[in-house]
C-alpha cells in the first residue's frame, strides 16, 4: 500500500456539520475573543458584519473538533506496508488562512479536509509533513473558512 | 467608535505593541482540549511526557486562541477593528506546557488603504509569543480592518 493511497490523496472527506448557536458564540468569544459582534447582537448590527457572528478562531476551532474526530477513521485504515504503520504527530502550523464570510449565529456549517500532498523532512528523518486543505461551507454552500494546515507523520 | 486608541492612521509601519503576559494552567489546557482537540497529549499529563511535546501541552488552535485574547486585551479592544480577513500564516514552534508564563509582541509590517470602502484600511501585523525562557512558540501574520479616525468620529 502507498502512503498516497494511505492519506487518500486528493480525495475530499466530508467531517461533519455543526449549527453555531448563539449563546456558544458568546461564550467563546467572552474567553477568546471578545470584540463587540462575537458578544453582543445590538453591538453587531452596528458592525460591519450586521449581525452577531462567530469568532474566526470558533470557526477554526470548530474545525480541529470534526476533523479529530474523523482522523479516527483515517487512522483505523489498513496498512500492509511497505515499512512500520504511519503515525499522526503534532502540527507545524498553517498558511492562507481565510475567513471568507462570517458565521452567523444560526448558520449551519460543514467541514471538510482532502490531503494535498506529503515530503520528507530535512530535518528530521523517519517522519514527512503531510499538507491538508481544510475548508468550511455554509449551509447556502458559500465557503466560510479555507486553510492549508500542515501535519508530521511518523513513517520510518 | 468615539474615543478608542487605535483607528487605522494610528498604526504605522515598524510600530511594536506589546500585548501582555499570561500565564497558562493545566486546567484551561485540558478544558479546551476537550471541546476542540482532545488528543492525549493536550488531556493528560503523562500522555504529554510521552509525546514528542514532553508535557501536558496546549492544542496549538489554543495558543492562537489566547494570542487573540492576549491582543483583544493588548489593543484591539480599543481600536475601530472591524475584524480580519484572515492569517498569513501561523507557525506552532514549541509547546506550549501548562505552567508557561506567555509574553506577545505585536509588530506592523505594512499598511493601506481600502480601495472600495474609503472609510476604513488594512494593518499587517506579525505577532509573536514568547514564554518564560525567551523562546518563540507563535508566530503569525494577519492583516486587519480599521476604521479611519475621521469616519469613526
Amino acid at each position: 500500500m502507498s502512503l498516497d493511497a494511505f492519506f487518500g490523496l486528493g480525495e475530499t472527506i466530508t467531517l461533519g456539520s455543526h449549527t453555531f448557536e448563539p449563546d456558544e458564540i458568546k461564550a467563546f468569544a467572552r474567553k477568546y475573543d471578545p470584540q463587540p459582534f462575537h458578544v453582543d447582537e445590538e453591538a453587531a448590527k452596528r458592525s460591519v458584519f450586521g449581525r452577531l457572528c462567530a469568532s474566526g478562531w470558533h470557526t477554526a476551532s470548530m474545525w480541529m473538533r470534526y476533523n479529530l474526530k474523523k482522523r479516527e477513521d483515517t487512522a483505523a485504515r489498513p496498512w500492509n506496508g511497505p515499512g512500520p504503520r504511519p503515525e499522526f504527530g503534532p502540527s507545524p502550523g498553517f498558511t492562507d488562512l481565510k475567513w471568507l464570510k462570517p458565521v452567523y449565529a444560526g448558520d449551519t456549517i460543514t467541514f471538510t479536509r482532502t490531503a494535498i500532498s506529503h515530503r520528507t523532512m530535512a530535518s528530521r528523518p523517519g517522519w514527512r509533513i503531510l499538507t491538508i486543505r481544510c475548508e468550511a461551507h455554509n449551509q447556502d454552500g458559500a465557503p466560510v473558512l479555507t486553510f492549508d494546515s500542515a501535519v508530521l507523520v511518523k513513517t520510518g | 467608535m468615539n474615543g478608542k486608541k487605535w483607528a487605522f492612521e494610528d498604526f504605522e509601519e515598524g510600530g511594536v505593541l506589546e500585548l501582555g503576559s499570561k500565564s497558562v494552567t493545566a486546567e484551561e489546557i485540558i478544558e479546551f482540549a476537550s471541546q476542540f482537540d482532545a488528543q492525549p497529549m493536550h488531556l493528560d499529563e503523562e500522555a504529554g511526557k510521552a509525546s514528542i511535546l514532553g508535557g501536558l501541552s496546549a492544542s496549538g488552535w489554543h495558543t492562537c486562541c489566547m494570542f487573540m485574547r492576549m491582543m483583544c486585551d493588548g489593543f484591539l479592544l480599543d481600536s475601530t477593528s472591524q475584524g480580519s480577513p484572515g492569517i498569513a500564516y501561523a507557525r506552532w514552534k514549541k509547546p506550549v506546557l501548562a505552567g508557561d508564563t506567555l509574553t506577545g509582541r505585536s509588530t506592523v509590517t505594512a499598511k493601506r488603504e481600502s480601495a472600495s470602502r474609503q472609510n476604513l484600511g488594512f494593518v499587517t501585523v506579525r505577532h509573536e509569543l514568547s514564554n518564560q525562557r525567551g523562546e518563540v512558540v507563535l508566530e503569525l501574520e494577519n492583516t486587519g480592518m480599521f476604521i479611519k479616525r475621521e469616519a469613526a468620529a
